[in-house]
């Protein structure tokens, strides 16, 4: 694969940040940045904690409103999305520090991941007419698959809170994933786990890409999981990309070495 | 014995009407993240509708469905008018808003409709019966089997449908449930719906009793000892909160109130709620906040 330049061709691109910026109270977090994400393949966004990573995803989502600058999905351009349209077209989300309900069941909480593709009203479910049945059943079914690939079967009527960290991180994920996404926007999926619990996530991270043909854009840390997952790295350092291009490239690029993989400052 | 099992018995059973008009709070609380001062305006509003429709001879199961309709059509303007344009502001912010909206409501409702006091029967008849040994108002025991329902009905939809799901995932955590594509502006139309809707069912049952008329508005100021007691985020706790209020100031006006001249009643719950901001500020049920620095 070829390096990813910005802007230019890339037919092939789902996700295109083109020159944004963010600031919060005049102090800068993202800095005329623009990359392209294609079609299936797994981004990685790296760089050191607050280089504007997370920052980075809540624009694509929609949560942040960028000073300037523009993101294109698909065909459309935005300025600003607003997360619930985000979410409506296809745009999947996990949080750095899990936003989860965590008084819900597992199996409520991969349901909320479905409102998407809800059809029916309130009148339809209180009243449990025929169409807010069937689609009931429909999402059931979507559910329990989900449930099934992320092996959480077991704990499908426990509340979320109750669970362990590495869980709730699998739990998100279901539930961005059962809204049968395009593009799923993870941050820090591997947070806070041991070698084990990272090596079966990456495990789930490669076959949802594979197999279900999801782009993803994930932050993570740890750069041999990265080395060994993603397609395409981009590397972030105080708001600015510093570099672009497949693992091999970034791990070879000078600039990148010099802010995040471990040369002294 | 039987006197304080009677006065027990009353106790709760009023006690029902406050978790009732108490619930109309929790619900919008932990779905908007407001003390809605105007529930008790739209309490008045949608009761002296209902009250207005029946004197203008419509049945009363008919008169339930425009004043229904008037409710929602309330819940979508508020949501359009005052909760979209305020969102992500303080809770001061919006507390003030409905404080302006209840005395919009109020003026609408009496600009429309009067302000006299409408008499409303609702077929209860107000007299005592008695359980076993024990002398118990008719009135009371039935407007405790309506709320029992009305809570029932509620919980079920809560659970079991995937409307309730989404309420529950909003009170949870907005920012996640905004993410996951729930409309976050629909479930705040449904919700203000259905408090407006049990605050309906309180002011007939508070309206047969006393009238309808300008005071049930009032019934806020007595909502609030309930929710301190029970907590704010809790369906449950705003349920205890209310038996809990209506079991204390029944038996401190039996008990306590020859003592002291009586009149209990009117103050009771309001020392009980400062007892319990002593002791237990989140309430019984309510959740403790934790603030990380």
């Amino acid at each position: 694969m070829t390096a990813n330049s910005a802007g230019a061709g890339d037919q092939d691109a789902i996700l295109r940040v083109r020159n944004i910026s963010l600031s919060f109270q005049g102090i800068k977090a993202i800095t005329d940045l623009s990359f392209n994400v294609r079609r299936r393949e797994i981004c990685a966004l790296i760089g050191p904690n607050g280089a504007g990573k997370s920052s980075l995803l809540n624009v694509v989502n929609g949560v942040y409103t960028p000073d300037s600058g523009e993101i294109q999905y698909g065909n459309e351009t935005f300025r600003r999305l607003k997360p619930l349209d985000a979410a409506r077209r296809g745009i999947g989300r996990t949080f750095q520090n899990n936003a989860l309900f965590k008084k819900m069941s597992v199996r409520d909480n991969i349901m909320t991941g479905l409102s998407r593709h809800s059809r029916t009203n309130f009148i339809e479910h209180a009243l449990r007419l025929p169409r807010a049945r069937r689609e009931e059943a429909d999402f059931t079914r979507r559910s329990e698959s989900v449930l099934e690939f992320l092996d959480l079967r077991a704990h499908r009527h426990t509340p979320v809170g109750s669970l362990a960290y590495g869980v709730q991180k699998r739990v998100e994920l279901g539930r961005a994933l059962v809204s049968d996404p395009t593009l799923l926007l993870l941050d820090e999926p591997m947070a806070g786990m041991n070698a084990q619990e990272k090596a079966e996530m990456a495990a789930f991270i490669k076959d949802i890409n594979q197999h279900l043909g999801i782009t993803i854009v994930l932050i993570e840390h740890d750069v041999s999981v990265i080395m060994n997952l993603s397609d395409h790295v981009v590397v972030l350092d105080y708001g600015r990309k510093v570099g672009d291009g497949t693992p091999a490239e970034v791990r070879a690029n000078p600039a990148v070495i010099a802010a995040y993989l471990g040369a002294t400052h | 014995m039987t006197l304080f099992l009677e006065t027990l018995i009353g106790g709760l059973l009023a006690g029902t009407m406050y978790s009732l008009v108490a619930i109309g709070f929790v619900l919008i609380y932990k779905a908007s993240g407001v003390f809605n001062f105007a529930q008790g305006s739209i309490l008045l509003f949608s009761a002296l509708l209902f009250v207005t429709l029946l004197e203008a001879g419509i049945p009363f199961a008919l008169a339930l469905i425009p004043t229904i309709a008037a409710i929602a059509i309330m819940a979508v303007l508020i949501e359009w008018w005052v909760l979209r344009p305020l969102t992500n502001r303080s809770a001061m912010t919006l507390f003030m808003a409905t404080l302006g909206l209840s005395y919009v409501v109020e003026g609408v409702a009496q600009g429309a409709m009067g302000a006299n006091v409408h008499a409303l029967d609702i077929g209860i008849p107000d007299l005592p019966i008695f359980v076993g040994d024990l002398l118990i108002s008719q009135f009371d025991l039935v407007a405790a089997i309506t709320a029992i329902a009305l809570v029932a009905i509620l919980a079920l939809i809560f659970d079991r449908t995937r409307i309730g799901i989404s309420l529950r995932a909003v009170a949870d955590d907005t920012r996640a449930a905004l993410s996951v594509g729930i409309n976050l502006n629909r479930i705040w139309q449904i919700v203000w719906t259905v408090a407006g809707i049990t605050g309906l069912v309180a002011g007939l049952l508070w309206g047969a009793r006393q009238g309808v008329q300008f005071s049930l508005s009032l019934v806020v100021l007595k909502a609030l000892p309930v929710l301190i007691i029970g907590g704010f985020t809790s369906i449950f706790g705003a349920i205890i909160g209310g038996l809990i209020v209506g079991a204390s100031e029944n038996l401190a006006e039996a008990y306590i109130g020859p003592y002291i001249g009586g009149g209990i009643t009117s103050w009771f719950a309001y020392f009980l709620a400062l007892l319990f901001l002593f002791i237990r500020p989140t309430g019984i049920f309510g959740e403790r906040t934790i603030q990380r620095v």
